[in-house]
């Protein structure tokens, strides 16, 4: 080994040409720790003390072997990330075949390593997607393995004592307290005496917790329930038809598909117990049939109960990696992850329900043509309408005189710039202006706005009145308002004529008398009008 | 757009956006002078914020080669290095102002010599609605904005899509524009725009008295505007004109993708690059009214 740090570690070493697929022995397995080593006549095959010491050694060849096979290669470009480089060689070293294949074809030079590697790019893709999905589960024998291990199996499978470890310990009992209690009342459950089990539970209230039906789990059966994917998978297949199962692996394989596909538990059962109780009806936890009275069975479990629940903790997996620590941060940790996995969970099966919402054949059509809009010369749009506007309201039809400037940008800015320090030095001018120009804008603003020449006959909606402010033209707009003031002010000026004294009467008649002939006019005019536009019957759409 | 939140709105304090022409060639060939023209405008902006104690006012500069906030009356970050001559408003705007026409010169793109570059009008309406659209949604209370364009350069036709949106826009948030043209000629964009959003469009033919047709037409609030009589826009004749003969037309072909107008069929849209359809000629005089342009 020329790796840069040593190992040692004490083997026995054999060698042999059997069994040249296997690296190592998997722990756990019956076989003592075995590395094997492959090379091009056989295989080594170490026999370690234990499993650990495997390990250390399996990772130092593992780099090993990879700095061998770059410094080999060195007609390949291309850098390899460690993770690529250990696949490719326990690729090599799972399979045999392919192992031969490479000696062949890379080793003689025929292919360079990438190039061998980019045919075989499906095994190295399948193995990375096989990593992803596997996890290391629990031992399959969570409910009779019931010592206080500290790596909180009981508090997987337990949600109920879990909480009840992070509530009570060590604020209201010690550990061993606890742990106590705990047996105590697995023992009174495994005595399936849910008559006694009442009688403890009323007197000691902590051991009723462990007594009482898990709280937590029902919580979650619910949730789950609520949580079920509402689309239907018609990709299920006849692995999934369980009927023709005997009993017992119908039992083992409705657990499973229970606990891993909520969908079965569409029923409304929480954990697909209604089923299972259909199955096997009576089967509890000893065997016997179901005597007791009603009032207890919040003290009994069921085996099956039992069985879900383990299965579904099994299969969901440890999520612990850290070794034997204090019971109390295994709880913690426990608790943590279990809140955010929940979430996890929950979003996936928001994006699940908005992918499966969409109904293929109800959505549109998308598969229009479609092009960029490239409009060559926006310019047009402005000539198209405002030359119109810009010839006729000039006064001047001489069109656009267009302003030359030939100095440079420089020059430009320059004095833009002088201007405003100009300003910045010695302030605004002062006066700001001359009283004669004051005048001058006064009188010009004046005869702009009571002029109406521009304003009349320019379109026939607009009037006198338009020019006048908004508020005084609604009162005005009212035609027969304006009569009734106008035939007031007719009488009123009568008023006026026959109140003055004789003498006067004359030269106020004079001043008057005009005034009212002309609102006579503009009555009987008015009266005129009306009359005609009522006699046009037929009126034509939006005519006024 | 997303709807305003009902708010509100506040009788006569006014939010007054103010885009300032600061396209230096236009000012160099014009006779009335910048500093001059400032100076006026500065008084003017003064006496708004002195009309009343919740009125606002933004300016927006509009060079050439781009456009910046250079004051805003809300803003803490005034820094008022006043040197005691002139009041804080003045020297923050003409600071302001003076870096952002450095930073406009370097920006500066080859145009054709001899000719004036248009000032970016667009931009600095789509800054002022921007602001306002802004100034609707914090607060409970706003006052009526409004946007005050003062310019003199000559109109961009290559903004004329840009600018027909802003107003539109405008026109939708119900914002007035208001544009005192100073240039020699109408602009028409700034007639558009008053004449669409229901603001004031008026031409001072006495440039030395700048101040006072701004303080006369321009400072009265929304709500004093029901009361007075304000210079009237004539009425604009925006009749169409084809793209193709640039004619006068009250009948035509509009191009369905580009709304390009044309006095008779074509194949293809000298504008878009679209293709038309195959016009049904034999029923052609019912057909083509529905293609009318009014």
């Amino acid at each position: 080994m020329s790796a840069a740090q040593q190992v040692v570690k004490r083997a026995k070493y054999k060698t042999t040409v059997k069994d040249p697929g296997h690296k190592h022995t998997k722990e756990g397995s019956n076989k003592p720790p075995w590395l094997n080593l492959v090379h091009s006549q056989g295989s080594y095959i170490f026999e370690f003390e234990s499993f650990p010491d495997l390990h250390v050694c399996r990772e130092l060849v593992g780099i090993a072997l990879s700095k061998h096979v770059e410094t080999t290669k060195v007609v390949s470009d291309e850098q390899l990330s460690a993770a690529e480089m250990t696949l490719r060689i326990k690729l090599l070293q799972e399979n045999s075949k392919l192992q031969k294949l490479h000696k062949e074809l890379v080793a003689s030079g025929k292919l360079t390593e990438s190039e061998f590697w980019a045919t075989k790019k499906k095994l190295l893709d399948q193995d990375e997607s096989r990593k992803l999905k596997q996890r290391i589960g629990f031992k399959n024998s969570l409910i009779f393995d019931t010592k206080p291990t500290s790596d909180g199996r009981i508090f997987a499978l337990k949600p109920a004592v879990h909480q009840a470890f992070l509530n009570f310990v060590p604020s209201k009992m010690s550990e061993v307290d606890f742990w106590n209690k705990y047996f105590k009342a697995e023992y009174i459950h495994s005595t399936k005496n849910t008559i006694a089990a009442a009688a403890e539970a009323a007197e000691d209230e902590d051991l009723a917790v462990f007594l009482k039906d898990d709280e937590i789990l029902e919580n979650e059966a619910r949730k789950k329930v609520r949580r079920v994917d509402p689309t239907l998978d018609m990709e299920a297949d006849q692995g999934d038809d369980y009927t023709h199962l005997p009993v017992g692996i119908r039992l083992r394989k409705f657990c499973f598909t229970i606990s891993n596909c909520s969908r079965y538990s569409a029923n409304g059962y929480p954990e697909g117990i209604g089923e299972i109780t259909e199955l096997d009806h009576g089967i509890f936890r000893d065997g016997s049939k179901e005597t007791s009275e009603a009032q207890n069975t919040l003290y009994r479990r069921t085996l099956l109960q039992d069985l879900n629940r383990q299965s579904e903790v099994v299969l969901e997996g440890k999520t612990l990696d850290i070794d034997t620590e204090h019971p109390r941060t295994v709880a913690e940790v426990l608790a943590r992850r279990k809140q955010e996995s929940d979430g996890v969970i929950e979003e996936e099966r928001r994006n699940r329900i908005s992918k499966m919402a969409q109904i293929e054949d109800l959505q549109a059509q998308d598969d229009h043509p479609f092009a960029p809009l490239s409009i060559k010369d926006p310019r047009d749009y402005f000539d198209s309408q405002q030359a119109n506007a810009v010839k006729t309201l000039d006064d001047s039809l001489a069109g656009k005189e267009t302003l030359r400037c030939n100095l440079s940008s420089e020059q430009v800015y320059g004095s833009l710039r002088k201007s405003i320090s100009n300003i910045k030095t010695k302030g605004l001018k002062d006066p700001l202006l001359s009283p004669e120009v004051a005048l001058k804008v006064l009188s010009g603003l004046t005869k702009n706005i009571s002029s109406t020449k521009s304003n009349l006959g320019k379109s026939s909606q607009e009037s006198v009145l338009d020019i006048l402010p908004s508020t005084i033209k609604e009162k005005l707009l009212d035609a027969r308002r304006l009569k009734d003031a106008i035939s007031q002010i007719d009488s009123k000026l009568e008023e006026i004529k026959v109140s003055a004294k004789s003498d006067l009467r004359h030269q106020v008649s004079l001043v008057v008398h005009p005034m009212q002939q002309a609102l006579e006019a503009a009555l009987l005019h008015y009266d005129a009008d009306e009359k005609k536009r009522s006699a046009k019957v037929p009126k034509p759409n939006g005519y006024v | 757009m997303a709807s305003v939140p009902s708010k509100h709105y506040t009788d006569d304090i006014s939010l007054l956006v103010v885009t300032l022409d600061t396209n230096p060639f236009f000012w160099s060939t014009f006779s009335f002078h910048f500093s001059e023209f400032l100076s006026q405008v500065l008084a003017f902006l003064n006496s708004i914020l002195l009309l009343g104690q919740l009125n606002q006012v933004v300016v927006i500069a509009t060079g050439c080669n781009s456009c910046s906030y250079v004051y805003d009356s809300s803003s803490d970050r005034n820094h008022a290095s006043t040197n005691g001559t002139m009041p804080a408003i003045y020297s923050n705007l003409l600071h302001n102002l003076d870096e952002f026409v450095a930073k406009d010169q370097q920006l500066t793109t080859a145009h054709k010599p001899g000719t004036v570059p248009s000032s970016l009008l667009s931009g600095a309406l789509s800054m002022a609605l921007c602001y306002i659209q802004r100034a609707f949604r914090a607060g409970p209370m706003h006052p009526q904005p409004r946007i005050l364009c003062l310019h003199g350069s000559t109109d961009g036709p290559e903004q004329y899509v840009a600018i027909m949106n802003a107003i539109f826009s405008a026109q939708r948030s119900s914002v007035p524009v208001d544009s005192c043209y100073i240039g020699s000629n109408n602009s028409a964009f700034l007639q558009q725009a008053s004449y669409i959003t229901g603001g004031i469009y008026y031409r001072p033919p006495q440039l030395d008295g700048l101040f006072q047709y701004l303080s006369t037409v321009f400072a009265t609030d929304l709500h004093s505007r029901e009361y007075l009589r304000l210079p009237k826009s004539l009425g604009v004749d925006f009749r169409a004109s084809c793209f193709c003969h640039k004619q006068t037309i009250d009948m035509g072909y509009v191009c369905s993708v580009c709304l390009s107008i044309f006095c008779e069929h074509h194949d293809k849209c000298s504008t878009c690059s679209s293709v038309f359809g195959q016009t049904q000629s034999d029923v052609a005089s019912a057909d083509s009214r529905k293609r009318k342009a009014s």
